[in-house]
């Protein structure tokens, strides 16, 4: 039995168990179908010539041999897609990105593309397609970008936010501030000022799948697209405006999923294939290798922050301040605006500021990354935290639950907080029995808080009672964590029948109303409460066909345990009526019983996590182990609780690897020196112990069941965790991210060479 | 003997065909290798081969597979010590319990290589060709004395492992030339060897840098032979003779084990990569190698 919801006062006979998944059968047998598992007859393979420079003008490309070779049925190149017409400058830099117009911005950016017969004779194709360059100077580091003499990517980049914008263009694209009160006269107010800069590499999202589709057009412009995806509205939304088709006549299909963490919000190569099926005539599929996944397909961003933070001696936060730099690859985006936002969201501060600025350079275009820009903001803060508690001899925690914000704070991005899990994350950790485990030698302990906004938005659902009287629950958003088995439970719940019952599908976007992506930890938030509202109608329904063949009053029906149940004591020589029987007898009540709802989902609240590890350093190699990881997260209700402690662990499991070892190394020559899993390395299960977890359940008050999104705040305070972890066990302060073993040992011998000098 | 045409495509261009042979005897793999023209590959395992025609990185126009050929295919134990065909798994090394009692260094770099999976597929001959510096069972291999048994059309030559590379992705191997079988040399009581390395994940990694000690103890603990080779940190993985001189005579003490991680420092020649830096690596050559003869020296029985 599940618990009351503060907001419901709901005992769960559904919600809140743990039954098996319902993809889980056919993910381990090979039967669940993923985006390369498609084919379709005729179908052609689809390959992209990518550029091997990181910055240069495109003098020519030539394709004449490769359209001669046989078995080539299709060459497309920026020519073949027109943007004449399209204002969006978002939609102008997909274009772009998917197929290189003037100029190339970065090694692994799309030059031209072929349809053939089989892979063979595309990758010979590719071979002979010439493209003649002029090489440009390029910059891919976030700081070398923002100098003045830095080559300048784009020269229509005047700075936005800046007010008056700029004459001169640089690569600075847009400058966002956040904040009130008076940082300076905060300052004053301190008894410890610490000033530092954090760094962050580029780390990528690392989902198993590679993006993958299967796109056909046919001469009348009616067009299919199957597609790995985490949301295919979108999708259909901006392929059909590319492509110039009528939005109804694209049908999207996305498949199951192997991962996307964000990666697969964004279109990388369904436009390029779409192009190719409607040049050819013929299905295209189109498959990006791992090296392609990792030199063009949108990383997260690496960053620089100079952040400052006073304190007074009872450890009363007086001041915080910080200009975060944020890379965004060559085109405009949002991350360093959140970040900005982000940064001190965990705290309720007197004075704050932050400024972000989002910063292009010759690198993939950056796109979401789990809680996107967050983790980078929160290493730079929660370091910070620590320090600065350490110099004023409190306890790190102590002084957290000190200036932790909570209902009625008015946070350091502008709104007031309603209710809010930060005090109660920090309180669990305070009295976890890991915050007081002994350590051994060489470890380290660390803490750290996280802060998510999490969204709601546009959801469309469908309910339709089968003849058995099961129920299929039909949605648009993208399964990618759970939301499948999540609903499921909902739906049960809400109709009051077993769980096994009740079956949810993912439509494709000819079948159901628009829906936003997955992303934003909305899937289970915004579907759920959708499905509730289809549900409801169905019972308001099935409580009249009830009334009718009664013969009595609806409002004497009611609904309870699944079935409907004639009210007062004159009707009690009715027996109830189950969904079974009512769905037997639709024919003669008006037809099939259904609920359909669409809603825009508002009200999901924002989230907090606390995270404690311990780590052991090998002070003569700077070897990393992590001991133990405990991660403590409010989910407001947990659904299916086995898939939220998933949630948690996977964010850890992401941000461990971000933290250690994950990073985008670029050469001299600005290319990518480790587009593969041999040399990016995320961690493999024998690097990571037992995650623990512990869910908190602080109701959401704007969902019928209290849900919040868990998807995403766990990846943020990992890597300040861990960086406070590795610097409390090797008396280091860590101020880079990647914490990789020559890092810790170059920084553990500058230690002792200065120790050693002022020794002296 | 099995040919095939691996290539799929309906599209007849000369370019685009594989031709993959299989070999049952040493001296026709000679011959075939002797003969093809192209770009020849010898398959083993396949774990470096395949993953880099998959990558692109070659495009090979013969291949031959030596996993056929009878004479590459065990682990025998002679008089003069342990031959190990080129086509013998790591797994099956670490199966073979008297070559994991006599060569525990060999063994466990062998073991390292990979994952389980990758270890049934993959073999030391194929390490050895890769001519990979950071190659994990190459050190262990310099470390132990082995020799490579070379067959080609000029007849047999016995070559040791610190000489078949050249540099990286290069052998001494000339045209027609394959390796047929490692040679380990016979063991005795009070001999053991080690191997680490330094990766940054627990597995599935690659040396970043990586050293292994091989030693011989007389009575009373004194070391009366000693082999020290570093992996990683050269263009080829390289044998420290001074570390020899530095080892032998004398019990392994503080002196000798600071005296080794400094000539192992010196013998560093390490490049900045996306991998490691010069200086971690120079450091860390020195740390693994007194790790290293630490664990070789209490299993040769001595006392620290």
């Amino acid at each position: 039995m599940g618990k009351d919801t503060l907001l419901t006062d709901r005992v769960f006979k559904s919600v809140g168990t743990r039954p098996m998944r319902p993809d889980g059968i056919d993910k381990v047998t090979g039967r669940a179908r993923y985006g390369a598992d498609h084919n379709m007859s005729g179908q052609l393979h689809g390959s992209i010539l990518r550029s091997p420079h990181a910055h240069a003008s495109i003098k020519s490309i030539d394709t004449s041999k490769a359209e001669k070779l046989k078995g080539v049925k299709a060459i497309v190149t920026a020519k073949d897609f027109k943007t004449k017409g399209i204002t969006d400058p978002g939609l102008l830099d997909i274009i772009d990105n998917c197929m290189a117009g003037k100029k190339v911005f970065y090694d692994g950016h799309a030059v031209a593309a072929v349809a053939a017969v089989d892979a063979k004779t595309a990758k010979a194709a590719l071979k002979l397609i010439k493209v003649e360059y002029k090489l440009l100077k390029h910059v891919t580091d976030v700081d070398e970008a923002v100098k003045p003499k830095a080559p300048v990517i784009n020269n229509k980049c005047f700075t936005k936010g800046v007010d008056p914008t700029p004459g001169k263009a640089s690569n600075v694209a847009k400058r966002s501030e956040f904040g009130h009160g008076n940082v300076a006269e905060g300052f004053e107010a301190a008894d410890v000022v610490i000033e530092r800069n954090f760094k962050t590499g580029q780390s990528h999202q690392g989902y198993i799948e590679p993006h993958a589709c299967v796109a056909s057009i046919g001469p009348d412009g009616a067009g299919e697209l199957w597609v790995c995806t985490q949301g295919h509205f979108v999708f259909r939304q901006q392929c059909a405006e590319i492509l110039g088709l009528d939005e109804a006549k694209l049908k999207v299909t996305s498949s199951e999923i192997g991962g996307g963490f964000g990666g697969k919000t964004h279109l990388w190569v369904e436009p390029v294939a779409l192009a190719l099926s409607q040049k050819a005539n013929r299905p295209v599929k189109l498959v990006m290798s791992r090296e392609d996944v990792f030199r063009a397909s949108g990383p997260t961003s690496a960053t620089s922050i100079d952040i400052k933070m006073g304190v007074t001696k009872d450890g009363v936060i007086t001041a915080a301040e910080a200009e975060l730099r944020y890379t965004s690859g060559p085109y405009a985006g949002s991350w360093a605006t959140l970040g900005a936002m982000t940064a001190f969201a965990c705290y309720d501060l007197k004075n704050v500021k932050t400024v972000g600025l989002e910063v292009l350079v010759n690198r993939p275009k950056t796109t979401a990354y789990r809680a996107p820009s967050a983790p980078m903001a929160a290493f730079a803060v929660e370091s910070m935290i620590d320090e600065l508690a350490d110099r004023i001899g409190m306890k790190a925690i102590d002084m957290r639950i000190q200036n932790a914000a909570k209902e009625g704070t008015k946070s350091s991005y502008g709104p007031v907080y309603g209710p809010i899990g930060i005090g109660p994350t920090l309180d669990a950790a305070k009295n976890h029995p890991h915050m007081s485990a002994p350590l051994g030698p060489n470890q380290g302990r660390g803490m750290a808080c996280g802060f998510w906004f999490n969204f709601g938005g546009q959801s469309c659902t469908d309910l339709n009672i089968s003849s058995d009287g099961t129920a299929t629950i039909t949605v648009g958003t993208i399964d990618v964590g759970g939301a499948r088995a999540s609903l499921a439970l909902v739906v049960a719940e809400e109709l009051g029948i077993p769980y096994e019952q009740v079956k949810a599908v993912i439509a494709d976007t000819g079948s159901l109303g628009y829906n936003e992506m997955t992303d934003g930890s909305r899937g289970t938030f915004a579907s759920s409460m959708s499905a509730i509202q289809s549900c409801r109608m169905a019972i308001a329904d099935m409580r009249q066909r009830a009334a009718t063949l009664w013969e009595i009053d609806v409002d004497e029906v009611v609904w309870e345990n699944g079935q409907a149940w004639a009210g007062g004591e004159s009707n009690s020589n009715h027996p109830p009526l189950s969904i079974a029987d009512l769905a037997k007898s639709a024919e003669k009540t008006g037809g099939p019983i259904a609920g359909h709802a669409q809603i825009v989902a508002d009200g999901a609240g924002v989230s907090f996590a606390t995270h404690i590890c311990d780590i052991e350093v090998d002070p003569e190699t700077g070897q990393t182990r992590v001991v133990r990881y405990t991660v403590i997260q409010d989910a407001g209700k947990a659904v299916h609780p086995t898939y939220v402690e998933g949630q948690f662990q996977g964010g850890a499991a992401q941000g461990i690897g971000w933290a250690l070892n994950e990073e985008y190394i670029y050469g001299e020559d600005g290319r990518l020196q480790n587009p593969g899993f041999l040399d990016y390395r995320i961690p493999v299960c024998s690097d990571l112990p037992m995650i623990d977890t512990q869910i908190l359940e602080i109701p959401n008050p704007n969902h019928p069941y209290g849900i919040r999104g868990v998807g995403e705040t766990s990846i943020v305070p990992p890597l300040a965790a861990i960086g406070n972890a590795v610097s409390n066990a090797t008396q280091v302060r860590m101020t880079h991210v990647p914490m990789s073993p020559p890092r810790i040992l170059a920084a553990i011998h500058a230690q002792a060479a200065s120790d050693d000098s002022s020794d002296d | 003997m099995i040919e095939t045409n691996l290539s799929l495509a309906p599209h007849n261009e000369r370019d685009l065909i594989l031709e993959y042979l299989a070999p049952e005897k040493t001296a026709d793999a000679v011959k075939l290798l002797a003969k093809s023209k192209g770009s020849v590959h010898v398959l083993a395992g396949g774990s470096d081969l395949l993953v880099r025609m998959k990558g692109g990185y070659v495009e090979p126009d013969v291949i031959i597979d030596i996993k056929r050929i009878k004479a590459m295919q065990d682990i025998k134990k002679g008089a003069t010590g342990f031959s190990i065909g080129a086509a013998v798994s790591c797994a099956k090394m670490g199966e073979h319990k008297a070559l994991r009692k006599a060569w525990p260094g060999v063994v466990e770099a062998a073991n390292l290589i990979g994952s389980d999976q990758i270890q049934g597929r993959c073999t030391i001959a194929g390490n050895l060709c890769n001519a990979s510096p950071a190659a994990d069972s190459v050190p262990a291999l310099i470390a132990a004395k082995a020799v490579a048994v070379i067959k080609g059309p000029k007849g047999t030559r016995r070559v040791a492992i610190e000489d078949i590379a050249t540099a990286p992705g290069k052998t001494c191997l000339k045209k027609g030339e394959i390796v047929e079988s490692i040679q380990l040399p016979k063991r005795a009581a009070k001999m053991a060897d080690a191997y680490l390395r330094f990766t940054p994940r627990t597995e599935m990694d690659i040396a970043v840098v990586s050293a292994a000690v091989n030693l011989t103890l007389g009575p009373r603990g004194v070391i009366t032979h000693a082999r020290v080779a570093l992996g990683a940190v050269a263009p080829t993985a390289v044998l420290v003779p001074e570390a020899t001189k530095i080892l032998k005579g004398g019990k392994l003490d503080d002196e000798k084990l600071e005296a080794l991680a400094e000539i192992c420092n010196a013998a560093c020649r390490p490049i900045d990569d996306k991998r490691g830096t010069i200086e971690f690596r120079t450091h860390v050559a020195g740390v693994l190698a007194t790790r290293a003869a630490r664990l070789a020296y209490t299993r040769a029985g001595g006392k620290l």
